[in-house]
């Protein structure tokens, strides 16, 4: 053999934060490489943005808070439903790598199994950032005027970091549990929906019914939702920031162990 | 450590899934620097048996060690002695044949520059340097599998499983497989090696292991598994049913088999020399003329469908 070969000999702890790091650049160049779902991560947000700032926004605008447009109102609801939605391709990214076998190969390496897991979640919320940025001009162009200062923006990057890290997670359970792609695509569906439409991301929760309204108002979109909104509009944040918080820490708290746990018990039997 | 002549060594291995037991109690060992072929037909345990060789999947009892290490209780440390490709094995399909290589140089420990020179090595003698910068979504078959390879010899382990690693490849993809293995061989790797084809346990293999119904019902070199079968055989093949009649009778009681249809009859040889000479002399003393002659060899598919349960195997081959 003419090359030879040097291994690296380091901390077990810094290995792992190296394969971590090679699953991250893998899933990223995945996302870059897969030009059809990259393109319906960019248009889609938008036609969502468009539809409903111009399907809903003169009925709705009756009832915000004078003074609020309702491309205003929406922006923060818009961009956690694309976060949330985003997220699933976690999901589909951790189904497809079980389905194809690749990880039998990863698990044949001395590597953390782990990491391919930290890979996907990771550079989901790369292409969520890209996505909200990408929105965020879109709806600068019809309309949206924010009023938040530089310190309120890095609130809501950090709030919508932690967001999307959460929801990430989630699916990673979803995507190990789905039994094919398909399956990941309608179970992200009928969790996601509801969750995103039954909140106050497109209407103000005032309007409806009591049991919707209840649960609208104590579930974590709606929490994240608020939190956001109001640092846009320059509102007092209230409750709703350390709400999100907690909320987003809470689900990473289950999601992390029990998706890692199925991942591993998935895949050595 | 002092290092044992064997590279793998198996030991009453079991394993069930459910209430179906797959492996019922598998011996084997092989010689480092040598392979060993494990031939059987579908569902007879083969690709469990390496996915546990492996460390993918933990056995129900025995023991496995794998360059001395138990695969049970040190598979982090079987993992940096072995490479694994074929069936179970994949490539990274949306990066490119020096990214798959490289990456997975890196998670074998290689330092970055150590993973790229020995990718660039790899590509080389693979032949996949013009292909090296595709995605590996866009190979073919055989490019995919020669990919797989080089990828699972990224770190040069020791030891190499493949598991079927030349089923579904047109003919020239697996001539070029197997001189890729061949030369494998030469540098002193352990091989094992699954297989459908007896051709190529035949062409490859130091050791064969013939596995049905999760047990060992065979074992030895190609020569010896066709030797428990049969003998060569002498087919003589002549002009006419009347020819045919006279080489019969004379012949007489040598004659092992015979085809009035093709005017054909066999005589089996033990020791090609005397018997063949034989033949032919009696033959030519009666001034029987021979159209045409041959010597068969019995195949490892005749060892094959022998040893294993024929009915399973004429099914499998219906499908």
């Amino acid at each position: 053999m003419a090359v030879e070969l040097v291994f690296q000999n380091k901390p077990k702890v810094i290995m792992r934060f190296i394969d971590s790091w090679l699953m991250i650049k893998r899933s990223s160049l995945h996302i870059i490489r897969n030009t059809d779902q990259l393109l319906g991560a960019f248009f889609q947000p938008i036609m969502f943005l468009v539809l409903f700032a111009s399907v809903f926004g003169p009925s709705i605008s009756k009832a915000l808070p004078s003074g609020v447009s309702y491309i205003n109102f929406l922006m923060a609801g818009i961009i956690v439903q694309t976060v949330a939605f985003g997220s699933t391709t976690t999901a589909i990214a951790v189904c497809t790598d079980l389905q194809k076998g690749i990880v039998d190969r990863f698990r044949s390496l001395p590597m953390s199994n782990l990491a391919v897991l930290n890979g996907h979640v990771i550079s989901d919320i790369f292409r969520n950032a890209i996505s909200t940025s990408v929105m965020l001009l879109a709806g600068l162009a019809i309309g949206f005027r924010p009023h938040a200062s530089g310190f309120e923006w890095l609130q809501i990057v950090g709030i919508l970091l932690l967001f999307t890290f959460a929801f990430s997670w989630l699916s990673a359970i979803v995507g190990v549990i789905a039994k094919s792609v398909e399956a990941v695509q309608w179970l992200t569906f009928v969790i996601i929906f509801p969750l995103t439409f039954a909140s106050s991301a497109f209407t103000p929760t005032a309007g409806m019914g009591r049991y919707l309204k209840a649960f609208a108002e104590n579930q974590p979109i709606t929490q994240v939702v608020n939190a956001v909104r109001a640092l846009i509009l320059g509102d007092p944040i209230g409750n709703h920031g350390w709400l999100a918080v907690v909320w987003s820490l809470a689900i990473l708290a289950v999601a992390v162990p029990v998706a890692s746990h199925l991942f591993r018990n998935k895949t050595s039997s | 450590m002092a290092q044992s002549t064997y590279a793998i060594e198996v030991n009453n291995l079991t394993k069930s899934f459910g209430k179906t037991d797959v492996l019922k109690g598998i011996d084997l060992k092989v010689k480092r620097g040598t392979m060993l072929a494990l031939l059987g037909p579908n569902g007879a345990g083969k690709t469990t048996t390496v996915r546990i060789l492996s460390t993918l999947l933990k056995q129900d009892g025995g023991s496995v060690s794998v360059e001395g290490y138990d695969v049970k209780t040190e598979a982090d440390k079987v993992r940096t002695v072995i490479g694994l490709t074929g069936q179970s094995a994949a490539v990274d399909e949306l990066l490119t044949g020096r990214e798959n290589l490289v990456m997975m140089g890196r998670l074998y420990r290689l330092t970055p520059e150590s993973a790229k020179e020995r990718a660039d090595e790899l590509l080389e003698d693979f032949d996949l340097v013009k292909a090296a910068d595709r995605t590996a979504k866009t190979y073919s078959g055989g490019m995919r599998r020669r990919l797989d390879l080089a990828v699972s010899l990224i770190a040069s382990p020791p030891i190499i499983f493949l598991d079927e690693p030349t089923t579904g490849l047109d003919p020239r993809s697996r001539l070029v497989m197997w001189g890729i293995i061949k030369r494998l061989m030469a540098q002193g790797t352990t091989i094992l090696l699954t297989t459908q084809y007896l051709d190529e346990a035949d062409q490859l293999a130091d050791q064969i292991i013939v596995i049905d119904g999760g047990k060992v019902i065979a074992e030895g070199t190609a020569a010896e598994l066709k030797s428990k079968v049969g003998n060569d055989r002498l087919e003589l093949t002549f002009k006419s049913s009347e020819i045919f009649a006279d080489a019969l009778q004379t012949i007489g009681n040598n004659v092992a088999d015979s085809d009035a249809e093709n005017n054909t009859v066999s005589v089996n040889i033990k020791d090609t020399d005397r018997d063949v000479r034989e033949t032919l002399d009696l033959l030519k003393k009666e001034n029987i003329h021979i159209t045409s002659m041959a010597i068969h060899k019995p195949t490892l598919d005749d060892v094959f469908l022998t040893l294993t349960d024929k009915k399973q195997t004429v099914q499998k081959e219906s499908k």
